[in-house]
């Protein structure tokens, strides 16, 4: 169980805004944050991870205490092992694909491991090439494969499909789900594709001008009328 | 007979300087350019100064601080039999302060170009500041130390009002290329002076034209279009 409950107040370009967060995750679920841009998603992202502190509040994953404002607790980014995969893949560009991935080993950890996320995610091919020698979807594999090196409890998705093609888009999406399963994460993901939304997440918290609107099935939350009108026109 | 003394003083006050300067210059640029500290403009000016201020200025204060004369001087004489007037260190630490702008501008320009995300995703995988630092940014600013490295070295070589002011004019200890060159006129030994000035010339030529090789392969291999 993941529970988290934090504040804090941001400078967008709109002005000042309170953001508000709070909610509990289940083991293994997959939960996607959706919302308009500016409404604090990519910062709740970054309390998540320590890259940026909450005002106030408690973050707690499983057993072990990341934030805590009253305790005056808050873990580095370091130690909290989460997996990110940023929008821009944020690949090392000095290093293979291989090297990106056995960067993000601990010390003393089984080499092994990269090998099998290389496999898993079909890369053992590209294993030699530099990151400016991929293509999207590949660069995109590759920070997939290197987010799962430490074996995180948490995976963050901060839109993983944006700059991708459809079917490169649902490949991935595929990926994605498998490591979901396999390494029984809790994933959160961030996205504004409806469609992409529906099939990925068990769950949508609607995140608007920093607080949650909705929460529950994408089917109940989403605006599906929406998706549903434009099938309809289209005549499919 | 031609005196090599001087060639050799200043390729090692050139080499000296260009350590120990990158050294002092990683930290310093990593500061200015990562800190979000509001008072970082004071050194970034205080940086920038040696490019505005004529060589004899820096090497006049610089005279008067090492001076044991002087308090700071005195100092460093009584407590640790360091005279830093007319001597080699003495002409290493003022020439590292003569050339800071050069070492640390590029260095904190790359550091600049470093993407956040990238220097985060290091630290979300588990890095520590200084194997981010180590592993992560100096790896890919190769081009901007190699760039302050080359101004420093050869800004150390063209020195001459600092070294001057500071050093004086004394054979195997402050004697470099260009005082002597400057000696060598005063004298009216012209062709000596001559002779110094084509070797330095045509080294300096060689130096660069290799630094500049070697910077534009490294460019093609590391990032491939």
């Amino acid at each position: 169980m993941t529970a988290i409950q934090i504040s804090k107040k941001l400078h967008g370009p709109e002005g000042a805004m309170d953001l508000q967060f709070e909610t509990e995750i289940k083991q293994g679920e997959f939960v996607t944050i959706y919302g308009p841009s500016g409404a604090g998603k990519t910062s709740v992202f970054r309390m998540i991870s320590g890259l940026l502190s909450p005002d106030s509040g408690r973050i707690q994953v499983g057993d072990s205490v990341w934030f805590d404002q009253h305790k005056k607790i808050n873990l580095p980014p370091q130690v909290r092992n989460i997996g990110m995969v940023f929008q821009d893949y944020s690949l090392f560009p000095n290093m293979t694909v291989r090297d990106n991935l056995g960067f993000a080993l601990e010390k003393g950890q089984s080499k092994s491991i990269v090998d099998d996320l290389l496999e898993l995610t079909e890369l053992a091919q590209l294993h030699d090439k530099r990151p400016s020698q991929l293509s999207g979807g590949q660069k995109q594999r590759v920070a997939l494969a290197r987010a799962l090196v430490r074996r995180p409890k948490v995976l963050l998705l901060d839109e993983p499909f944006s700059s991708l093609d459809l079917e490169m888009q649902a490949k991935l999406q595929d990926y994605i789900l498998k490591v979901h399963h396999e390494f029984g994460l809790t994933t959160l993901m961030i996205s504004h594709d409806l469609i992409e939304v529906i099939k990925m997440s068990q769950r949508v918290l609607v995140l608007n001008q920093g607080c949650i609107a909705k929460d529950g099935k994408p089917v109940d939350v989403l605006p599906i009328g929406i998706l549903r009108g434009l099938i309809e026109k289209g005549g499919i | 007979m031609l005196d090599f003394e001087p060639f050799y003083l200043t390729l090692k006050l050139a080499l000296t300087t260009t350590a120990l300067l990158f050294l002092l210059g990683v930290p310093i640029g990593y500061w200015l350019a990562f800190s979000p500290a509001k008072g970082k403009v004071v050194l970034e000016a205080l940086v920038g100064l040696p490019l505005v201020l004529p060589p004899t200025v820096l090497g006049f204060y610089l005279l008067l601080a090492f001076s044991p004369e002087n308090s700071f001087g005195r100092f460093l004489e009584m407590y640790l039999d360091i005279r830093l007037v007319f001597s080699f260190p003495g002409l290493v630490i003022a020439s590292m302060i003569y050339s800071l702008p050069f070492m640390i501008q590029p260095l904190q320009a790359g550091f600049r170009t470093i993407p956040k995300n990238l220097i985060e995703a290091s630290y979300l995988l588990g890095k520590s500041k200084r194997t981010t630092l180590y592993k992560v940014i100096l790896p890919n600013v190769k081009n901007s130390l190699l760039t302050g490295c080359i101004l420093t070295f050869a800004h150390t070589i063209g020195e001459f009002g600092v070294v001057l002011m500071i050093g004086g004019n004394i054979p195997s200890e402050t004697r470099v290329i260009s005082v002597a060159i400057y000696d060598q006129v005063e004298a009216m030994n012209y062709s000596q002076a001559n002779l110094y000035s084509g070797i330095l010339l045509v080294f300096s030529f060689f130096v660069l034209l290799g630094v500049y090789l070697l910077n534009n392969r490294m460019v093609q291999t590391h990032y491939p279009a």
